[in-house]
């Protein structure tokens, strides 16, 4: 351990520590711009300048690199110190004019102008050198680097060309201190605040507030030690030690006596849309990434806030998107009136905007919700009977300027109309998963004709499938609102958990059987056999069928040339009997 | 006036599928003729050849047989064996002057109930178009001479 003063207070440290490091401890702020905490210092900025005293005498030394000796005698705010960071802050300001923190730091010290030249008002950079050891240290490419000498000296990629090496990862705009390193928005729009970003925003998260169960979980396609096998501070801070990068994925196989298919469904992807300019216009968002906004654990804390990062004052919510239309999907995703009305409210009480509605009809049948209906109507919602036909930036007029301009035709009115709004919202509708083919084929079970999985009778069975033992639950059997979605998936729960109590499997009585004495023992019904439960008894010479594995399709009886093998409630005598019956009639 | 001719068509129609589909059909309260004659089984596989011989025998002037879609037997794979017997009574049926038409395997899901109103309304105008199955009276033949006799008309 070694001992030493900071300030005249006396501090015990390892070895090895950092004056920086040991003032912290101590609690003494000691400013910094080119220091971070997971790089190596590299003293550049000199701001975090103080003054030691040991026995060879007074000393002016940077503290982020120096480390700590017996007997130091340190002071972090002595006026020889004040005078060196003054002089520091003035260079620095000459070098990076624009940079607004060197400028309120020098503030601090009451310098308000640099006495040096500076040779570009508008340089931020100030060659801390932050970036390039990120860049090194924790990206692992070294895609940036120093170039030149002197006052040519900048920042900047191999032969100042594109640079392959880089991974745009962002840790060196993350880390930049001045903002001189910026990432570009993908549709050249200036970024004005990250918040923005409305998905996760780092590689590592707790998908949202509530999850469960609530751990961070690593994106693996945008971690950057999975890029270059750099990086991984998050295992560094990490104290318990709980960050495992070996961790795959595992498929786990469970025997189990019931299935519950829970596998919901997907939002409608509003870009197949061209016309509402999703992903093309900005503050055209959908439904869902309105919930983001509006939540409170969300990027802006709850905020409605546009891309710019400035309240709405008007919103246009454009219903139907995607459902009740011919060229996407023909039936009603039910969920999006009621949402949309729901948005519609928020909006107006968090922005106070005016918010105009679109619908094709709406459809509010249920417990309160017409009378959520009627209460909006009160509130003064604008609400337009016609489905939007596109929405553009193209102004027409004044009012129209810099606004986004819904286009519709008001079939109460019967006109067409424009209206020029802040934001859109588009009310997704709600679609089969992607991959439900493969499951219902997994399952052997069937798929109505919009792809929602089909139960096994709409009134006598509706949480059945045609697979014994399989349910459905939730919106995989159609688009539901929470409330029939909790009620549904309760039936398919207590379906499932009555066959489990049981403790025993009732079989269909439709079992095909053998005849022995008719049985010329050909085998050909054997292979037929999907379930394999026929097996061949040696010694009787004839075929044999095991009813518990047989499932009764009869195609082994249609197959057997000597009507030995007969079906229950099917057989050969009964369905020729039929044949007469139904066509003895005129 | 003379009376319509009105032909009659027997459906083997699959529990899973083409069952529910008609079923489905009649929820929706969908309108085709009602010239079929349902006959339920529980997999297009139990499709003896013999019934639909039995059928063409008993009257009908048409028979349809309504399977899952390929890779979606309920038992797995009736549907296949369906298929090949319906190839393989086809040219038996076209030995006895049945024409193709009368002769009909469709995959029809459980959510399919316009196809199923598709199919019999198109079969049933095909076979309203061909009249009434007029098939030939089999004369068996009494003595071991006949039979020869047959026997060599068949051969030349």
């Amino acid at each position: 351990m070694i001992s030493l003063k900071i300030n005249g207070k006396p501090i015990q440290v390892e070895s090895g520590t950092t004056i920086l490091q040991a003032a912290k401890q101590l609690g003494f702020e000691i400013p910094t711009l080119c220091y971070h905490p997971q790089l190596e210092p590299y003293a550049a900025c000199r701001v975090c300048t103080v003054e030691v005293k040991n026995e060879k005498g007074n000393k002016l030394m940077t503290s982020c690199n120096s480390i700590v000796e017996d007997g130091m005698e340190v002071q972090t705010d002595s006026d020889a110190v004040a005078q060196a960071r003054k002089i520091n802050l003035q260079l620095l300001m000459a070098q990076a004019p624009a940079a607004e923190i060197v400028s309120e730091m020098a503030a601090n010290y009451g310098v308000g102008d640099t006495a040096f030249l500076s040779e570009n008002a508008e340089e931020k950079c100030i060659l801390c050198g932050l970036c390039v050891r990120a860049c090194e240290q924790v990206a692992g490419t070294s895609a940036i680097g120093f170039a030149n000498r002197g006052k040519d000296r900048v920042v900047t990629t191999p032969f100042d060309v594109q640079n392959e090496a880089c991974i745009t990862c962002g840790s060196c705009a993350f880390v930049c201190p001045t903002g001189a390193i910026t990432m570009d928005d993908p549709f050249g729009r200036e970024v004005i605040h990250d918040e923005m970003t409305l998905g996760p925003d780092k590689a590592i998260t707790v998908p949202f507030m509530q999850a469960v169960p609530n751990a961070p979980a690593i994106d693996t396609e945008a971690c950057i030690h999975f890029k270059t096998d750099a990086c991984g501070l998050c295992a560094e801070v990490c104290e318990p030690e709980a960050i495992d990068y070996s961790q795959k994925d595992e498929i786990e196989e469970v025997e189990v006596g019931t299935i519950l298919l829970a596998t919901g469904f997907k939002t409608f992807d509003a870009s197949r849309i061209a016309k509402y300019g999703y992903g093309k216009l900005p503050n055209v968002i959908t439904s869902l990434e309105f919930e983001k906004l509006s939540n409170a654990s969300g990027p802006t804390g709850g905020d409605i806030l546009m891309q710019d990062g400035s309240v709405p004052k008007s919103v246009g919510i454009i219903h139907c998107v995607g459902s009740r239309d011919d060229n996407y999907n023909k039936y009603c995703s039910k969920v999006c009136c009621m949402y949309s009305l729901k948005i519609a409210h928020l909006m107006a009480e968090k922005t106070g905007a005016e918010v105009y509605n679109f619908y094709i009809d709406m459809r509010t049948p249920g417990k309160g919700y017409e009378e959520f209906y009627e209460r909006l109507l009160e509130e003064g919602m604008h609400l337009i009977r016609g489905r939007a036909a596109d929405v553009s930036d193209w102004a027409m007029n004044e009012d129209e300027e810099g606004k986004l301009v819904i286009r519709a035709e008001d079939t109460l009115v019967g006109a067409v109309r424009r209206i020029p709004v802040d934001m859109v919202v588009l009310a997704v509708g709600l679609e089969p998963q992607p991959d439900a083919e493969e499951i219902r084929r997994k399952f052997n079970i069937s798929c109505s004709s919009d792809g929602w999985f089909l139960e096994r009778h709409p009134k006598l069975a509706p949480v059945s499938t045609f697979t014994d033992g399989v349910f459905l639950a939730g919106s995989c059997q159609g688009p539901k609102d929470i409330p029939e979605t909790v009620a549904q998936s309760g039936a398919a729960v207590a379906e499932a958990l009555a066959l489990i109590d049981r403790g025993y499997v009732e079989l269909e009585p439709n079992t095909a059987f053998i005849y022995e004495e008719e049985c010329s023992g050909c085998k050909t019904c054997i292979p037929l056999c999907p379930f394999s439960a026929i097996s061949f008894v040696e010694d009787k010479n004839v075929s044999e069928i095991n009813e518990a594995l047989c499932k009764g399709c009869g195609t082994c009886v249609a197959a057997c040339p000597s009507g030995a093998a007969q079906q229950h409630l099917f057989t050969d005598e009964q369905i020729f009997e039929e044949i007469k019956g139904v066509l003895s009639y005129v | 006036m003379s009376e319509q001719f009105e032909p009659k068509i027997v459906a083997f129609f699959c529990n899973w599928c083409t069952y529910t589909a008609a079923d489905l059909a009649g929820i929706s309260r969908m309108k085709y003729a009602p010239n079929v004659r349902v006959v339920r089984l529980m997999c297009s596989g139990r499709v003896d050849p013999q019934f639909i011989l039995a059928a063409f025998r008993d009257g009908a002037d048409g028979v349809l047989i309504g399977g899952c879609h390929p890779g979606d037997c309920h038992y797995q794979e009736g549907n296949y064996k369906a298929l090949r017997r319906f190839h393989l009574l086809k040219p038996v049926l076209e030995e006895m002057n049945i024409e193709d038409e009368r002769f009909r395997l469709e995959w029809i899901s459980a959510s399919e109930g316009d196809k199923v109103q598709k199919v019999i309304n198109e079969m049933v105008e095909q076979i309203t178009k061909l009249g009434p199955l007029d098939l030939e009276p089999i004369s068996t033949p009494e003595t071991l001479d006949e039979m020869l006799e047959k026997e060599q008309e068949i051969a030349v």
